[in-house]
């Protein structure tokens, strides 16, 4: 499954490319961008951002793009701690926000929740009402990642009061918990629903929109290798990131 | 003991060692808003998650001596095929990470591991995101510490006691109960001791194995950590602190009562 969604990806960008010519320069290699480019990028970005970054290398030679994908409100505590970092990639506005050396966030992309339950939806799951139910187990994210954030306000939204097991520290980590068959539903995101189709249904549920991510990239203001951090966010932005992010379930922004 | 002058080449590196202990609980103490302290203990989370810590920490321990002392009397005492692997056996979750640990405990006794797949079928028993689960969590890290502790002090302990018992006609259990233990004693509290502090400061597997839910699965170092992932250093060090001086305490305590400095 995950294969299908590279090669989805693949095509769309390389029909992205082929056809229109609205791309910035940094898809046709443009001078002086060389070296690591640092990436801090929120748990749910691991799989469309992984594929950026392959292409990103591909396009500019010489160039590695090395990733720390985690909860985005660890991720801004590191920054702040002074990890070295050239871009961030936040679930959230509040996450970039806390990070007082990001220069000038763009919004790049938005994402939403859905149920993620157990292949064939065995315990008939249909909303969020549903998640109450006596018995059933759920896993959200703690209140600081914005998955958690975003879920804590779209059961606000529904009035719907639910009492999770456990609340984990970011989205992946709230997946592997029901993919391990522990909990019987997961609120995730949409696009991590997805990159487990495998092994997860999505249910979705229309409290969602009420609670929609945005999610800014910045480069850093100390960002050691200036040039190829915001050659990395301009390939986010351009038509071929946008084209894989959406490829992998995101919004545009 | 020896007299004269401490070679250099001992006390530089002793120096060393000693600064490189202490330094990072000096930054910590550093950082630490004092002015905020005490309103921060009243707070009912953290009172909720130290009394969650030292109440899974005890019964870890109780658990580990329950199950652990047999086995290191097994280790120093039996003659049986095997001893070296079972042994060998005893150190792997020593060198295992904690977090690694939780893996192969949720795989073991998750809802659809190994055991924990039958313990759901048939008594609708699940222990990932409870209470028992991070005890279980805490003390499959902290066993292994105490059993080599007690191992070491049953092999260090005059078995021509347990001999004498023996030839004046008492059975191995008597002999158990009336000599061997009250001989180590002080080596099951040094063990006990050392298995609560790992215990307590048990992360990894805990997260991993039974999650992380305030009241129920959020221990000390998790709500550490949380509040640390948050932002919130100033919180997060606080907790640390507090957790700090409760376990120092209650070890410098019991240190005094039990175990007398040679």
């Amino acid at each position: 499954m995950k294969l299908r969604i590279v090669a989805v990806v693949l095509a769309l960008s390389l029909a992205g490319c082929g056809g229109t010519t609205d791309t910035p320069a940094a898809s046709s290699g443009s001078a002086g961008v060389t070296g690591t480019v640092n990436v801090f990028a929120a748990a749910s970005l691991t799989e469309s951002f992984t594929t950026l970054g392959k292409q990103f290398e591909a396009a500019h030679r010489g160039t590695t793009v090395k990733f720390n994908f985690a909860g985005s409100s660890a991720l801004a505590t590191q920054i702040n701690q002074g990890a070295p970092v050239d871009v961030f990639a936040s679930a959230a506005p509040k996450n970039m926000q806390a990070v007082t050396e990001a220069v000038a966030p763009v919004t790049f992309a938005k994402n939403q929740l859905v149920i993620a339950v157990a292949k064939g939806n065995p315990k008939a799951i249909t909303g969020l009402s549903g998640l109450t139910a006596p018995g059933l187990k759920v896993a959200l994210c703690a209140e600081a990642v914005p998955c958690g954030a975003a879920a804590k306000t779209a059961l606000a939204t529904s009035g719907v009061t639910l009492t999770p097991v456990t609340l984990e520290q970011d989205v992946k980590a709230a997946l592997s918990k029901l993919k391990l068959g522990e909990v019987d539903a997961a609120l995730v995101y949409r696009t991590d629903a997805k990159a487990s189709a495998a092994e997860v249904d999505a249910v979705e549920f229309p409290e969602s929109a009420k609670a929609i991510n945005e999610y800014p990239i910045a480069v850093l203001k100390n960002a050691a290798n200036a040039a190829g951090a915001r050659a990395f966010a301009d390939y986010v932005l351009s038509a071929d990131g946008i084209a894989v992010l959406t490829a992998a379930g995101f919004q545009a922004p | 003991m020896t007299r004269g002058r401490v070679p250099p080449a001992l006390l530089v590196p002793a120096i060393g060692g000693l600064i490189f202990l202490v330094l990072p609980l000096a930054g910590l103490l550093w950082r630490t808003p004092w002015a905020g302290l005490p309103q921060r203990l009243t707070e009912p989370g953290v009172v909720e998650a130290l009394k969650l810590s030292l109440l899974t920490a005890s019964l870890a321990t109780a658990v580990c001596l329950i199950l652990g002392v047999p086995l290191a009397w097994m280790l120093a005492r039996a003659e049986f095929p095997g001893r070296r692997l079972v042994r060998a056996l005893i150190t792997v979750p020593l060198v295992l990470p904690p977090v690694v640990g939780g893996i192969a405990l949720l795989l073991a006794l998750g809802r659809r591991g190994l055991l924990g797949g039958w313990l759901y079928s048939t008594f609708r028993v699940s222990l990932p995101f409870t209470t028992a689960g991070v005890v279980v969590a805490e003390a499959f890290v902290a066993l292994p510490f105490l059993v080599i502790s007690v191992e070491g002090a049953l092999r260090g302990a005059d078995s021509r006691y347990e001999e004498a018992a023996a030839t004046l006609g008492a059975s191995r259990w008597t002999t158990f109960t009336h000599v061997t233990l009250p001989l180590v004693a002080p080596g099951i509290a040094a063990g006990g001791v050392l298995c609560w502090a790992r215990a307590l400061g048990e992360f990894g597997a805990t997260i991993t194995f039974a999650g992380n839910y305030p009241g129920i699965t959020q221990t000390m170092p998790l709500a550490v950590y949380q509040t640390m992932e948050s932002g919130d250093l100033d919180g997060a060090v606080v907790l640390s602190l507090i957790l700090l001086a409760v376990s120092v305490t209650i070890l410098a305590a019991l240190r005094d009562r039990w175990l007398t400095a040679p």
